[in-house]
């Protein structure tokens, strides 16, 4: 009896493990930020097309998106119209990460496309981007009014994920009101 | 006919030594020679165990993309300004999470992980003691089974 039973239950153990393995690859690819729930980093980089600095302690006590993108990145083309869209529902202020690109190219990009961000701060070099575990462009981070990383959201926005991802989490009405939008 | 294996044998490993060199030269994607001996060893056996988070199955050392570039350069500093090997590890395990270490952490979350080896070597061992328990009983059972092994 225990001869059948065992190899029986082994496999049938190895193809429940297998079988959860599969329904849960889609979900595998992306990578859980580990900075959910912790403090969002603090940084303070130039302002994109100014001399300015913009330091994102500015923003502390309101809810904020923070868009990782650049011009070299494909799927940034994607969102831009979502990302405008959201940015003209006024829900709270949008500030872009400029990653690793080149000033210029990211201005061009910026009046041909529409600009949707509040500000955009230029993370040239990429230091910020590491602090915020960016591993691919675009991400889209939601802060709280606690300066706690929220979500995160790997890949480009769409209306599916702004709302049932982004929307969900924020209170109805903001505390503060949005950017100098 | 020893003969001929011979040449033939030295031919195939020169081959395979060639192809070895080749392909270390191939991997040896970052240039940058720290000053001191220990920190570049440290720094070399470090940036082999941080996974590479957008190539996902190279670690940094072996990954060209311009990401693991940024992380390989956080290394350095953090090497240079006197960071342990273990600040280093937490350092990018605070940022990345335990994804970006190829050596994971001994954690409550990770305990499976470290586990089922274990278990699985002890289920082995059972099985195996069992089978030749059988068939030590079988030998001992059977009166027709000869010592001296006529088949």
């Amino acid at each position: 009896m225990m001869r059948f039973l065992l190899p029986a239950g082994v496999f049938a153990a190895l193809a429940l493990v297998l079988f959860i393995g599969v329904q849960r690859a889609p979900e595998k690819s992306v990578i859980p930020s580990a900075l959910i729930g912790q403090p969002a980093p603090q940084f303070e980089l130039p302002i994109l097309g100014t001399n300015d600095g913009f330091n994102n302690a500015s923003l502390q006590g309101q809810w904020y998106l923070l868009n990782v993108w650049g011009t070299w990145c494909p799927e940034c083309v994607n969102e831009h119209q979502m990302l405008l869209e959201i940015a003209r529902s006024q829900v709270l202020p949008m500030i872009g990460l400029n990653w690793k690109d080149e000033d210029a190219a990211a201005q061009r990009w910026l009046t041909q496309l529409g600009d949707p961000y509040d500000v955009v701060a230029v993370d040239r070099d990429g230091r910020v981007a590491i602090d915020w575990g960016v591993y691919g462009a675009p991400e889209t981070f939601l802060i709280n009014d606690r300066g706690l990383v929220e979500y995160k959201h790997v890949g480009a926005m769409t209306l599916n994920v702004w709302r049932e991802q982004f929307l969900t989490r924020i209170p109805r009405a903001p505390p503060a009101t949005g950017g100098e939008r | 006919m020893r003969s001929r294996v011979w040449p033939f044998l030295l031919g195939l490993c020169a081959i395979l030594a060639g192809t070895l060199g080749a392909s270390t030269q191939a991997w040896a994607i970052d240039p940058i020679e720290m000053s001191d001996p220990i920190l570049q060893e440290r720094y070399r056996s470090l940036t082999q165990e941080l996974r590479c988070m957008q190539c996902q199955n190279q670690s940094i050392a072996d990954s060209p993309v311009g990401l693991a570039g940024d992380l390989r350069r956080e290394v350095r500093e953090l090497l240079e300004s006197g960071s342990t090997d273990a600040e280093i590890r937490e350092y990018m395990r605070a940022r990345y999470g335990d994804f970006i270490l190829f050596r994971p952490r001994f954690s409550v979350q990770n305990l499976w992980l470290w586990l089922t080896p274990v278990a699985l070597l002890l289920i082995g061992v059972i099985v195996a003691v069992r089978i030749v328990r059988q068939r030590a009983a079988m030998v001992a059972n059977d009166p027709s089974e000869p010592g001296e092994g006529a088949s």
